[in-house]
């Protein structure tokens, strides 16, 4: 997999869900998301209504990113985990590798004490999956499908059209 | 850092306005939310401050349509200018796939131009990149105004190289999705680079 992309395929995404299920209710949360450090949304599961998932993801992403900033000013390598608890639901997240961040929705029909619990194993488990996928597209070398190692200037011209 | 769902059948990119302190880097993305169709937009995030300069960034996702049955996603991302506010722009840097650099063309403002111009070559040296190995466009925006450097001497100063150049007033719109167009296409075509 080349530094500069970040590709995932239908059995990439089996085996994350296979993680996230369970810990679903497990933790007895609300949601689960599984977000890129970039700020792209993975996965998820659960019932968070119309909740704005593309935000969350971006927004996740900038929180880890700036708290990263500070741990870095205190000497730390990283603060791998996050909470922030509100009055109604509350959110933890978990850094996955160098890669992910986990972030498990929980309310009142749950516990800190019982998300940090679920969550670490689960993101033990991701971070594997996640180290799995790197080396299978490093393997393959970049092009693997090659699906748009051909495509024209047409093509990408087209979608400008209007 | 490109985002390539085969399950989705998605490419999710990631573009990063960037540019001197009020030189209309959210004026830019403030105009592309409000021009672009609901269906092809999400929500537009602005984290600022109470005097609404940009405090951490503004982020805003668009669909561009589908390319070899992919769906094309972009996340638009501005940074906050002000010079003390480096450390967020930096942490904004992280998987850029492509750069605009929003300059201001007001006279005043070309030493500021410059710097952050530096300022962004030396940020993407952090993450390992290079401004001339990612697909960059450059915007020469507040035409409109009286007080404005010739696009000769911009040029000399910003854009040697002669990446895609746009002049534009973002507050009427005039360049701003011309130059959107322009670093999309460079990010897609880059693509082919890696083939994924």
């Amino acid at each position: 997999m080349s530094a500069s992309q970040f590709v995932m395929r239908e059995d990439d995404f089996l085996a994350i869900q296979e993680v996230i299920d369970p810990l679903l209710e497990s933790a007895r949360a609300r949601g689960v998301f599984v977000v890129d450090r970039v700020g792209q949304l993975i996965r998820q599961t659960g019932q968070m209504g119309d909740l704005d998932t593309t935000s969350l993801a971006s927004l996740t992403a900038g929180c880890v990113a700036a708290t990263g900033g500070l741990a870095q000013l205190l000497g730390e390598d990283e603060f791998p985990t996050h909470v922030h608890q509100g009055e109604r639901d509350s959110l933890h997240m978990t850094l996955v590798g160098r890669r992910g961040i986990l972030v498990v929705v929980y309310d009142r029909h749950s516990s800190l004490g019982l998300v940090r619990l679920r969550a670490r194993k689960a993101s033990a488990q991701l971070a594997t999956i996640f180290e799995a996928i790197r080396k299978k597209y490093e393997a393959e070398g970049p092009g693997n499908g090659k699906t748009f190692a051909d495509i024209s200037d047409d093509e990408i011209d087209n979608l400008f059209s209007d | 850092m490109s985002f390539i769902n085969y399950a989705a059948r998605e490419i999710n990119c990631k573009i990063v306005y960037y540019g001197p302190g009020l030189c209309g880097k959210t004026t830019n993305l403030q105009y592309v939310y409000a021009r672009t169709n609901p269906d092809l937009k999400g929500k537009m995030i602005s984290l600022a401050t109470e005097t609404e300069r940009t405090l951490f960034f503004d982020f805003l996702p668009l669909a561009l349509g589908e390319i070899r049955g992919f769906k094309a996603r972009f996340h638009l991302y501005t940074v906050p200018g002000q010079v003390f506010y480096d450390a967020s722009r930096k942490l904004i840097l992280k998987g850029v796939d492509g750069a605009v650099f929003v300059a201001d063309s007001q006279d005043e403002r070309m030493e500021a131009n410059v710097e952050s111009l530096e300022n962004l070559q030396t940020n993407l040296i952090e993450h390992g990149l290079e401004l001339g190995k990612i697909p960059w466009v450059m915007q020469y925006n507040k035409r409109d105004l009286p007080n404005v450097t010739p696009i000769e001497e911009m040029r000399r100063q910003l854009n040697p190289t002669g990446v895609p150049e746009f002049e534009a007033c973002a507050t009427t719109g005039e360049g701003v999705f011309e130059t959107l167009k322009s670093v999309a296409k460079g990010v897609l075509s880059d693509l082919r680079k890696v083939g994924a």
